[in-house]
């Protein structure tokens, strides 16, 4: 098996944008190319991960080649996913010898309409998708099985919701950010009962990118680059009614297959939009908080770029590695129905 | 005992709060003022009009932020016959579609040829913008209300064989 | 003529200037069942629930259409009760209008009586106090609906002892 590593790294703002989605990718790919010292022409393969449903424009994928500069000719790849299995896709292209680098970007326009809603349309199309179960509501529905099972707390969730706000504080790009008590945020109603606002994520127009490379492309391109040791992702049957919510065995394979357990984790970054799911899947994945710094940046839960945000974490997990501020980093990405699909990367420096 | 169940009627629909984003608005406010702007490439200097999604797709880069003036004239650079008939239909066919090479830009718009039998419009034509009254203007290319024979000599296909 | 389509030009600008539009992307499928969820919705038409039987026993309802362990076609059938109980619940304070209410309501995941499996449904009380997990649910059906889920209107408490204790789950 080839070695392959992010090397680079480079993240919009976070906000409601009235740009284009193309017109809001171009400066993050020529940031993520500067920062690699790439020009187009060096670039083997792009990978873009985004959804139509989202955007809310019918084959709005094909339009964002025009950010790519696709003459001569390119190779490029899109999934109707986040950028995470945009990413997946390339390290596959890379790993079969195919290209030695690759670009890979998420991009989300949530301001364009409501995004709760729109997450109803990947249900089952008989009988689930006609009763406009939205976002919220199915998170509810998985927040309360975990609670009633007794595996998380809601003082728990709200500890989550403190912790990220205040590492949000150093984020440039989150939402929500600051310091408040678990007392003062669970003294707030439960208006989606049993989510508390605190427990919802706040969600932006964005885009996130970076760069593979291989062996001595990688070495050369970046002093500290943040090797790709194992990366795996699994799935879980769709119906809600049909799987333990308090349980994501998805995930829980996706990190055994990858060894998150053969030793410490320095930094965990979790895709997780509600704080329910960073304690499901903090145990699901094997991370052990009093070890492991979680979610340094804030999480998705301050800044959730959707089809970006489980790029945006496997990114800033690595830029710890290429800092030289960790040493084995875990990222994940998660997709689909109350945590239905997971992807776990983990990478360490040399 | 009902009938069985073979098919279901499942309606989706979102929505959206679609933005223009700033080169395009340049676009559809000149629109509006009665201009045809378009943006230049800051690399390979092609003028863009419409200016798509705000970027050169060929070097992807962003359009420049100054507007270029483009047309009213240009030159029928592709074309087709409609004869068929078909449900709302505005015109009597046989009417042409055309793809407009407007002057100054490099892409083509697709607007109608009016005011000549459909059978002599050709290739290399020069046509112009017959707008619309002004009160009907919005932001949008339907302000033109077609193209027509300006009368100039035929362009050579070589001139236009880059842009088609 | 002096309606609203006459003045309002269609766009508006937005605080930066630029231009912004409304925008619906609809699409009116129209989708064939097949055969499972076919016989499924037919009882759904007739007011019953219907389940496949997998090869382990389980029972599934929404049906599987294919046993999740073998991948065969599943083409054994139980009727089952159109009464069960909560597994999960949330509270929806404000339904849209592609949600099967139009007043505030619980989103629930019903084990109905003889399945295995939870279907997705909603629970017609007052408020959130009304609910509780293990609460027990009656389907409530719609007489000449359209074919499809909109012939089970929703799901509704059975007695009068569904209310919440309140409990402290912090």
């Amino acid at each position: 098996m080839r070695d392959i590593a992010v090397v680079a790294t480079a993240h919009s703002a976070v906000t409601s944008t009235t740009e284009t989605p193309v017109e809001s990718l171009v400066p993050v790919l020529n940031e993520v190319l500067a920062n690699a010292g790439l020009q187009r022409s060096d670039v083997g393969f792009w990978c873009h991960g985004s959804c139509d449903y989202m955007i809310g424009q019918p084959f709005s994928f094909v339009q964002a080649v025009d950010a790519l500069g696709a003459w001569p000719p390119i190779v490029e790849s899109h999934v109707e996913m986040d950028g995470a299995w945009a990413m997946y896709e390339a390290w596959m292209k890379i790993a079969t010898g195919e290209c030695d680098t690759a670009v890979v970007f998420g991009n989300g326009k949530s301001s364009s309409a409501d995004m709760f809603a729109v997450m109803a349309l990947q249900l089952d199309p008989y009988t689930d998708a006609p009763l406009g179960l939205d976002q919220v509501s199915m998170a509810g529905l998985q927040a309360r099985a975990a609670l009633d099972a007794g595996v998380i707390s809601e003082r728990g969730m709200a500890e989550v919701a403190a912790r990220s706000r205040r590492n949000a504080m150093t984020n440039p790009h989150a939402l929500v950010s600051g310091e408040v008590s678990v007392d003062e945020l669970l003294a707030a109603p439960r208006l989606h009962d049993p989510l508390r606002m605190h427990d919802l994520p706040t969600p932006g127009d964005g885009v996130s990118a970076l760069v593979l490379a291989a062996g001595d492309v990688a070495r050369s391109i970046s002093d500290r680059p943040a090797w790709i040791r194992a990366i795996d992702h699994r799935i879980d049957a769709q119906r809600l009614g049909g799987r333990n919510l308090a349980t994501v065995a998805s995930a829980t394979e996706a990190a055994r297959r990858c060894g998150v357990g053969d030793g410490r984790i320095d930094v965990a970054e979790i895709h997780a939009p509600f704080t329910h799911e960073e304690l499901l899947l903090t145990a699901a994945l094997g991370i052990d908080p009093s070890v492991t710094e979680i979610n340094p940046s804030g999480g998705a839960l301050v800044s959730n770029v959707l089809m970006a945000a489980g790029l945006a974490r496997v990114a800033h997990a690595a830029e710890r590695v290429m800092h030289g501020t960790a040493d084995r980093v875990l990222a994940h990405a998660t997709q689909g129905p109350c945590l239905q699909q997971n992807l776990v990367c983990v990478m360490e420096g040399e | 005992m009902s009938d069985d169940v073979l098919r279901v009627r499942t309606p989706i629909g979102v929505d959206y709060g679609w933005t223009a984003g700033p080169r395009s608005t340049a676009y559809l406010q000149g629109l509006i003022d009665g201009k045809l702007l378009g943006k230049r490439c800051p690399t390979c200097t092609k003028v863009y009009f419409p200016p798509r999604n705000g970027t050169c797709p060929m070097c992807g880069v962003l359009l420049g932020d100054d507007d270029v003036e483009v047309g009213p004239a240009g030159t029928v650079t592709t074309f087709c016959v409609v004869n068929v008939p078909f449900l709302g239909q505005k015109i009597v066919p046989p009417y042409v579609a055309a793809t407009i090479l407007l002057d100054g830009a490099d892409i083509g718009v697709q607007h109608l040829i009016l005011g000549i039998d459909a059978d002599k419009v050709r290739m290399g034509m020069r046509v112009e913008a017959v707008w619309k009254d002004s009160s009907q203007w919005g932001p949008t290319l339907e302000n033109i209300d077609h193209f027509q024979p300006t009368g100039e000599p035929d362009v050579e296909f070589t001139d236009y064989a880059g842009q088609l | 003529m002096t309606d609203a389509s006459d003045t309002d030009p269609g766009y508006a600008l937005a605080p930066d200037g630029s231009f912004t539009a409304p925008l619906t992307l609809a699409y009116p499928y129209s989708r064939t069942v097949g055969p499972t969820y076919g016989r499924f919705l037919t009882g759904l038409a007739e007011g019953r629930f219907v389940a496949t039987v997998g090869s382990d026993g389980r029972v599934f309802v929404p049906p599987a259409e294919f046993d999740p362990t073998t991948g065969q076609a599943l083409d054994q059938w139980v009727d089952i009760a159109a009464e069960g109980t909560v597994e999960s619940w949330s509270w929806q304070p404000e339904p849209s209008d592609a949600q099967p209410l139009d007043h505030p309501f619980a989103w629930v995941l019903v084990r109905l009586d003889g399945a295995d499996t939870a279907l997705l449904h909603v629970c017609d009380v007052p408020d959130p106090g009304a609910m509780e997990t293990g609460m027990r649910v009656r389907a409530r059906f719609v007489d000449g609906a359209d074919p499809g889920m909109g012939a089970l209107e929703c799901f509704e408490p059975i007695g009068d002892d569904a209310g919440n204790d309140g409990g402290d789950r912090s």
